[in-house]
């Protein structure tokens, strides 16, 4: 089913979504990629506070390649995400709702789901110069000695991503494999 | 003995860092176009006309196909009667490599250090082969890897005995692994033989070869057709998402080996394949 959906999400937005739903979404999304995660994960663990408001955002996997003088972002497709799985429960504890990405997530991210309520997607992987063009707004909020790794907010529109793992722990990814 | 400049080298590195990640070979691009036709699943049907029009936008727009644009591998055969001047050949070529990914736009995505890891900021250092071959000119081929699909890549020290059954399994094994997280569809580059580096080498050479050139050798070529068809079997699909496109070509590069041995690489490399290749 295509659903259009505006961020921030609630628990009622991602208890509609099903895995296999095409979803565009609008609104505010944040990035973050390995060495953000990690430095968030550190800090939450020490006790610190983290520069972006977890509570009913999402995270998308993303280090764009830097932008030209008349473009918003550069090409900005999403990287793979079981290399953030060590650092996602403790922040889908803390608020996080939904997570933008590519590839396969473990257990123990997919039982935080559940228990949080909280939606995977996957946007294409290599489509980054046609998803760029849905991003209508970039700027570096936190972090910006990690270069391409920095958080950035993004505002999207129709931003094209497919549920993989719903709230309920559904995964498109072990449907498709048990189907053929 | 022919004389070559540095300068021509790093010229010509530059431009091909650059021209690797705005535009595919015409052999990976008629292909990830050419699976939207073939494709039955409606998902990864959607998914393949994503991807051709993300290789519109990407040359009109000029905006990188992919935004991993990848660690620069660099093979490099130079002529015996060439003699180089100007800069260390070495320098000269990270030189090139830097000057693409700076004034490419291009993603630096290289840390010093495994474990201490700073990004170099340049994208340097490249992952140079160096090979001495007869003649007088050196040609130069540019493979930015991105690390999705790199991760997913897997050596396998068989016996003997394993033979051709036992090279699909380990292949089939590794692609099915590999599922969703190596952005497929995807090219399988296969190096069978030699020792344990030298079937990584000749896997990742194996993914610079033009699909539609298969081996010369007729078992290889067969094996080749084999698992294509198997890994399509396989029912990944576009994005992993389901469909009979889980790769797009599979390439074979083989060695003499030991008695003892068959070892098998297995470079898995997304349909963002790039490799451009030149001749000074
Ligand atoms: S695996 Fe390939 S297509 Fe996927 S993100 Fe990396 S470079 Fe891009």
């Amino acid at each position: 089913m295509d659903q259009y959906i505006t961020t921030p999400l609630t628990t009622q937005k991602v208890e509609e979504l099903r895995a296999g739903d095409y979803v565009y979404l609008s609104g505010i999304i944040y990035t973050a990629r390995d060495a953000a995660h990690q430095r968030m994960y550190e800090t939450m663990e020490e006790g610190g506070s983290i520069p972006i408001d977890l509570k009913n955002n999402i995270i998308y996997y993303l280090g764009p390649t830097p932008e030209k003088e008349n473009q918003v972002i550069g090409s900005a497709g999403p990287t793979t995400s079981s290399r953030m799985d060590k650092y996602t429960p403790l922040l889908l504890d803390s608020g996080l709702k939904g997570m933008i990405g590519k590839g396969k997530r473990n257990q123990a991210v997919i039982d935080a789901m559940i228990k949080n309520k909280a939606v995977y997607f996957a946007a294409v992987g290599g489509a980054g110069a046609l998803l760029s063009k849905r991003i209508k707004a970039s700027k570096v909020i936190a972090y910006d000695d990690l270069g391409t790794e920095a958080i950035r907010e993004l505002f999207v529109e129709d931003f094209p991503v497919i549920v993989v793992i719903d709230s309920e722990g559904n995964n498109l990814y072990e449907i498709v494999m048990q189907s053929s | 003995m022919r004389v070559i400049r540095t300068e021509e080298i790093i010229q010509q590195i530059k431009e091909m860092c650059i021209e690797a990640n705005y535009q595919l070979a015409s052999d990976v691009e008629s292909r990830v176009r050419g699976a939207f036709l073939k494709e039955t699943s409606v998902l990864g049907r959607q998914i393949l006309g994503q991807l051709s029009e993300n290789l519109d936008i990407a040359s009109a727009d000029f905006i990188p196909i992919c935004q991993d644009t990848g660690m620069a591998i660099v093979f490099i055969k130079i002529g015996q009667n060439v003699h180089i001047e100007g800069l260390n050949l070495e320098e000269a070529i990270n030189e090139g490599i830097r000057q693409g990914y700076e004034e490419g736009y291009l993603r630096k995505s290289v840390v010093k250090d495994p474990f201490i890891r700073i990004n170099t900021k340049d994208n340097t250092p490249g992952i140079i082969h160096y090979d001495i071959v007869p003649g007088d000119q050196i040609e130069i081929t540019v493979a930015p890897k991105g690390f999705g699909s790199e991760n997913m890549s897997r050596v396998y020290m068989l016996k003997p005995s394993d033979g051709i059954e036992g090279v699909k399994q380990a292949v089939l094994e590794t692609v099915k692994l590999a599922g969703p997280n190596a952005c497929p569809p995807i090219v399988v580059g296969i190096g069978i033989g030699g020792s344990f580096e030298k079937c990584a080498l000749l896997a990742k050479k194996a993914l610079t070869r033009n699909m539609n050139q298969p081996s010369d050798q007729e078992h290889i070529r067969t094996l080749e057709e084999d698992l294509l068809f198997e890994i399509n079997e396989l029912g990944i699909g576009p994005g992993g998402l389901g469909g009979k496109t889980t790769a797009l070509g599979v390439n074979i590069e083989t060695y003499p080996t030991h008695i003892a041995g068959l070892p098998v690489a297995i470079n898995i490399c997304c349909h963002v394949n790039r490799h451009v290749t030149r001749v000074i």
